[in-house]
């Protein structure tokens, strides 16, 4: 379990990180998101000792990162953003050097070696320097670098951050496949990342958290309008009248003509009040034709363009 | 001493990655004996003092090459938050590279035993001064290290490290030379020529191994390690 309480972090005139606690449970993929510049980053190297606090403490498992800074190393595997690796060396040098440093012990580092190496399907690259790899290969090799003394907390800063779709894919299936055994958090700034990965998100801007909650929870808890596009034959004026007058409708207008008599209305609600029904029995007792009929969900993204621009307004 | 052990390892190895350090034992080997044989003949004298006047000279230049990779790159690559977040101590990661561009030093400090061994073959050079000329050598190098250690972990440009690291290690050579020392006034004039690691040079070069020289550069190694730690930590 991490315990991150009232953390402070400023750089010059700039509070980086103000005043922010959460916790990391064990078996849980957090995902932690928010803009570039928000404090995330920050965040996770005070998590990871790479920067001291000015204020505010990180617990991990009962050791405190200022105070037994080692033993809070040892129980965390980090990959830090941008995955920075030795170019010069050779995958298998870098991963044994790690090893060492991680005191796994001489005789069994190299089966540990060959396993991550395993884990992450280096097989073909094992002996190549790190330097002429794809990024995709070398993004395993940091992601494998972090899992060789079997850490109970991962921590990765934008581990899928200039990855082509299919490296991605693979990636977020490695760090599911990891995070089961683990806790996990995984920073981003892409949105359906969260949504593919993790149990539970905290969006931080500014430095400080906007929202925490399940990723389902979420999406759900956005404000706003829901929205539902109909695509109905009849006539524009009257089905426009009907749709605006039924129960919960806050207006109803054509969006787009697709063909003379055929449009496609959009139909405006309060946020959390499905229409889907209702129009589709005013569609059925007008006698006008159905085409289309789909409500707009409202996704994460949403959500967290919604808190961003806020809080920028009342800024 | 096991963590610093691993990195040490890691820094020397990584200086054979590329083909720069096979140039730089060439290029180093090439400079130190034409600057000693040059004159060699002219003087025809069995001792190794020009290549000791020669040396330290020459490590103002050398030695901050040697170092201005050690912090600089990890800086620039960022690996030094794969470092610094691994369960080791500051210290024990500043003291591993200090170590490793030591031996890389030591190594090439090695190859000039070619030239003692064919003095004595033709000659009979006095051994005592030359194994203190030895002694000085060493520690003036790493002294300089120090020096050139701590200028890379102030950038994340190796350049920028090695013209620091050339301007601070000539710096501290010629304070103590006799050149400023005669035209400092008094107190000054004592001062330099106790900062100045030219002129503890001179007395182990002569054969004479005093500890006041051997703690001198001891306490400058030390210093700049702790200075070099200092700021890693503070910059954190």
């Amino acid at each position: 379990m991490i315990n991150v309480n009232r953390l402070v972090k400023t750089f010059g005139a700039t509070r980086a990180v103000d005043d922010v606690t959460f916790d990391v449970k064990p078996g849980e993929v957090l995902g932690f998101l928010g803009p570039n510049g928000a404090g995330k980053s920050t965040t996770i190297r005070m998590i990871t000792c790479f920067l001291t606090p000015d204020s505010g403490t990180v617990n991990v498992d009962g050791h405190d990162t200022q105070l037994d800074s080692i033993e809070v190393r040892k129980l965390i595997g980090y990959l830090p953003e941008n995955n920075p690796l030795y170019m010069d060396m050779d995958v298998t040098d870098y991963l044994n050097y790690i090893a060492e440093v991680r005191r796994i012990p001489g005789g069994r580092r190299k089966a540990r070696v060959d396993e991550v190496i395993d884990i992450c399907s280096l097989g073909a690259v094992r002996f190549k320097a790190i330097g002429e790899l794809s990024k995709g290969f070398r993004q395993r090799v940091g992601l494998s670098q972090t899992l060789l003394h079997d850490p109970g907390f991962l921590i990765l800063d934008e581990p899928t951050s200039g990855l082509d779709p299919t490296q991605i894919i693979e990636i977020r299936n490695l760090i599911r496949e990891i995070g089961k055994e683990k806790a996990v958090m995984l920073s981003t700034h892409i949105l359906p990342e969260v949504e593919a990965t993790c149990d539970r998100v905290i969006i931080i801007n500014k430095g400080k958290i906007a929202i925490e909650g399940g990723t389902n929870d979420l999406s759900r808890k956005a404000e706003g309008e829901a929205i539902l596009h109909a695509a109905i034959k009849g006539p524009a004026p009257e089905i426009e009248t009907k749709l605006s007058a039924l129960e919960g409708a806050d207006s109803a207008a054509v969006e787009k003509e697709i063909a003379p008599g055929h449009c496609r209305y959009i139909v405006r609600s309060a946020h959390g009040v499905d229409l889907s029904e209702q129009v589709f029995n005013a569609v059925v007792s007008n006698k006008w034709i159905l085409t289309e009929l789909s409500l707009e969900a409202v996704t994460l993204e949403d959500v967290f363009l919604q808190l961003t621009r806020s809080e920028e307004s009342g800024a | 001493m096991y963590n610093i052990w691993t990195i040490t390892k890691r820094e020397f190895r990584s200086y054979f990655g590329s083909p720069v350090a096979y140039i730089f034992l060439v290029v180093f080997l090439l400079v130190s004996n034409w600057l000693y044989f040059q004159n060699f003949f002219l003087i025809g004298e069995a001792s190794l003092r020009a290549l000791f006047f020669y040396l330290p000279i020459i490590f103002i230049i050398i030695v901050p090459a040697i170092t201005m990779r050690l912090w600089a790159e990890e800086r620039k690559l960022g690996t030094i938050e794969i470092l610094f977040t691994l369960p080791l101590n500051d210290s024990e990661a500043v003291i591993g590279k200090f170590i490793a561009s030591f031996l890389f030093l030591t190594l090439n400090i090695l190859l000039t035993l070619s030239i003692p061994i064919t003095l004595s073959a033709i000659g009979n050079p006095d051994a005592g001064p030359m194994i203190g000329g030895y002694v000085g050598v060493l520690l003036i190098g790493g002294a300089y290290i120090s020096i050139g250690l701590f200028a890379s972990s102030i950038t994340d440009n190796q350049i920028v490290a090695f013209i620091i690291g050339v301007v601070a290690c000539f710096f501290i050579y010629i304070v103590g030379d006799a050149f400023i020392v005669m035209r400092a006034p008094g107190v000054l004039a004592q001062l330099f020529q106790f900062l100045g690691l030219a002129a503890h040079f001179q007395n182990i070069e002569r054969g004479v191994i005093d500890s006041r020289d051997i703690i001198y550069y001891l306490s400058v190694i030390i210093f700049f390690i702790s200075l070099t730690v200092a700021y890693i930590q503070q910059r954190r």
